[in-house]
């Protein structure tokens, strides 16, 4: 097998071994980029030089061992612009690292010298609102890869990457990961530093891997969680050796199945086989029970109205002032500062960056805020409210990650609603902060890979790396490769 | 709750976007369709529910008063889009 193609901890063995080294599999994944991202668009820039940035094999030692890890456009990384794949940050080259990235380096991980595309700042669930261009599926080209993290999927999917970091707000790292059949973890708010991370909903971001398989996405949480004097919502709690939690067996795990999740707008094909997966944690000795989250339907609601007022104002730093994109009112800019402004602003962001900030500017608006925010708010207490309860008797809940597996590139551009729908099952651990899992479960007649969902209490990513890792280790899905 | 092509014009306004009149008629009407859609969320009764504005129960984060290094200047504008001297350059504020 060729080195790009190996999951991290198998490289990992083959370098303790010295079978091979970090310089080798770094230029094996330059080959793999050089031959088929022409195909897939993992990437972007890919036309900007740039030095590699492995270290030479005397400073290897560390737990990556100077394997290369793939970063989202939005995370970032002195050395390598960071544009969060908008027009409005064009050419912006971060003065510091973010802290995901320190803590790779001081793990002896490589930074990869390409950025993963993506929904222009996060905005998207399909990577069709890149400022670049569309990334495709892997496993079927006319396909999106999913979003926002969709560059990072595809990248680790079509063994572009050894492994990636993406974001996830709502969904961002596990529907990409569904859609492109790799495993994707956003981990509990506050387990990892946002610090670096160019903010779109401050209070549901977090930055997690997409990997080959569970036990790469146990070693890279490990590597950047932890708490940072820079984010002051990040917590002071130790991070586990979560390797430990890995191959321990399942039978004494309570596990609910929320019924709120198998209802009418839940493709039956994905029902079939999520089915499947749940009778095989069965019969790995779970036990599995039926539970209400009773507030399900309200979050993709509850979720457009805090995380767009949330972005619009964190977006409000991009004016043509201090970094990215400016545009003159007039010639000798006696046009005035607004002018200035609006201009900037109207040609810089895409349309859903546009639609969002509207959105988040309106709903925040006077005689608004009650209405929409406010009762937002509080919609989000009985969403939490309902996996509190949950979480009381039980360890942790499966579900979907997606309702469809990916769909056709261009399919849903138009309709900005159904393109939100498509988050119905990944919001909800945004909003009530608790950490969540994807990881492939089988295959449509088509062939495209279908994402199973696992929810846990926060701060007990153990739990989920066991189940998943279990569930994992008794099917195939997880070596299946695309054809590219 | 409706939202019109003023409404949504006066928005960007407050948003500091400028749209062009084919975008303002697209977005006024996506709009439309995605507040009606979060119409929904009046069917739940909320009178006696506190808000939940950020989800862990940390509050007061505090650190020693300890002056540190921070980003220099010449950093600071490294990306500026126009400077001058050690400051960002806008357009005339004041008359």
């Amino acid at each position: 097998m060729e080195l790009h193609s190996q999951s991290g901890h198998q490289l990992l063995d083959l370098i303790k071994n010295k079978k091979t080294t970090a310089k080798e599999v770094w230029e094996s994944l330059e080959s793999r980029v050089r031959a088929i991202d022409t195909k897939v668009n993992a990437y972007v820039r890919k036309d900007e030089k740039r030095e590699p940035s492995l270290k030479p094999d005397s400073q290897q030692e560390g737990k990556l061992m100077g394997l290369a890890v793939t970063i989202k456009d939005n995370i970032c990384t002195t050395g390598m612009n960071t544009e969060c794949c908008s027009k409005i940050l064009k050419n912006f080259s971060p003065p510091y690292d973010a802290t995901v990235i320190n803590k790779l380096k001081t793990n002896a991980a490589s930074i990869f010298n390409l950025k993963a595309n993506m929904d222009e700042f996060a905005f998207g669930s399909s990577t069709e609102n890149s400022a670049f261009m569309a990334t495709r599926n892997p496993w079927d080209l006319d396909s999106v890869p999913g979003g926002s993290s969709g560059g990072s999927a595809a990248a680790v999917a079509a063994d572009e990457a050894i492994w990636a970091l993406g974001s996830d707000t709502g969904g961002s790292i596990r529907q990409p990961a569904a859609f492109c059949g790799v495993v994707g973890l956003k981990p509990t708010y506050g387990r990892v530093s946002r610090y670096g991370l160019i903010a779109f909903a401050s209070s549901l971001d977090q930055i997690g891997p997409l990997t080959k398989d569970v036990e790469d996405s146990a070693i890279l949480l490990e590597a950047i969680a932890g708490h940072d004097q820079y984010d002051s919502t990040s917590v002071d709690i130790a991070v586990p050796d979560y390797k430990k939690s890995l191959g321990s067996g399942i039978k004494s795990v309570k596990i609910g199945i929320p019924k709120e999740y198998f209802i009418e707008g839940l493709d039956p094909e994905i029902k079939k086989i999520v089915g499947e997966a749940i009778d095989q944690i069965k019969k790995l000795g779970a036990q599995v029970q039926e539970v209400s989250l009773a507030h399900t339907e309200y979050a993709v609601a509850v979720y457009y109205i805090i995380a767009t007022a949330e972005a619009s104002s964190n977006l409000a730093r991009f004016d043509g002032v201090q970094y990215g994109l400016r545009v003159e009112a007039g010639k000798d800019s006696s046009a005035g500062m607004i002018e200035m402004y609006k201009k900037t602003r109207g040609s810089g962001f895409g349309q859903e960056a546009k639609r969002r900030i509207l959105l988040g500017t309106f709903v925040l608006s006077h005689g608004y805020y009650d209405a929409y925010y406010l009762k937002a708010l509080k919609v989000r207490t009985l969403i939490k409210q309902d996996f509190d309860h949950v979480f009381k008797e039980l360890d942790c809940i499966i579900t979907p990650t997606s309702p469809s597996a990916a769909f056709k590139i261009g399919e849903k551009v138009e309709d900005p609603l159904k393109m939100y729908l498509s988050d119905i099952y990944t919001i909800s651990a945004n909003l009530a902060g608790i950490p969540a899992i994807s990881l492939p479960c089988g295959f449509t007649k088509k062939g495209m890979p279908v994402g199973l969902q696992i929810l846990a209490k926060p701060f007990d990513e153990e739990t989920i790396f066991k189940v998943a890792h279990a569930y994992e280790q008794a099917t195939p899905w997880h070596k299946r490769k695309p054809e590219l | 709750m409706a939202i019109d092509k003023n409404s949504v014009e006066y928005v960007a306004h407050l948003a500091r976007i400028e749209l062009q009149s084919k975008e303002l008629e697209k977005l006024s009407s996506q709009l439309k369709d995605i507040l009606s859609f979060i119409d929904k969320l009046n069917r739940i009764d909320t009178a006696r529910i506190n808000p939940t504005s950020h989800i862990l129960p940390i509050s007061n984060v505090l650190r020693q008063d300890q002056s540190k290094d921070s980003l220099a200047a010449d950093k600071a504008l490294e990306n500026a889009p126009k400077k001058q001297g050690d400051f960002f350059s806008v357009p005339k504020v004041i008359e």
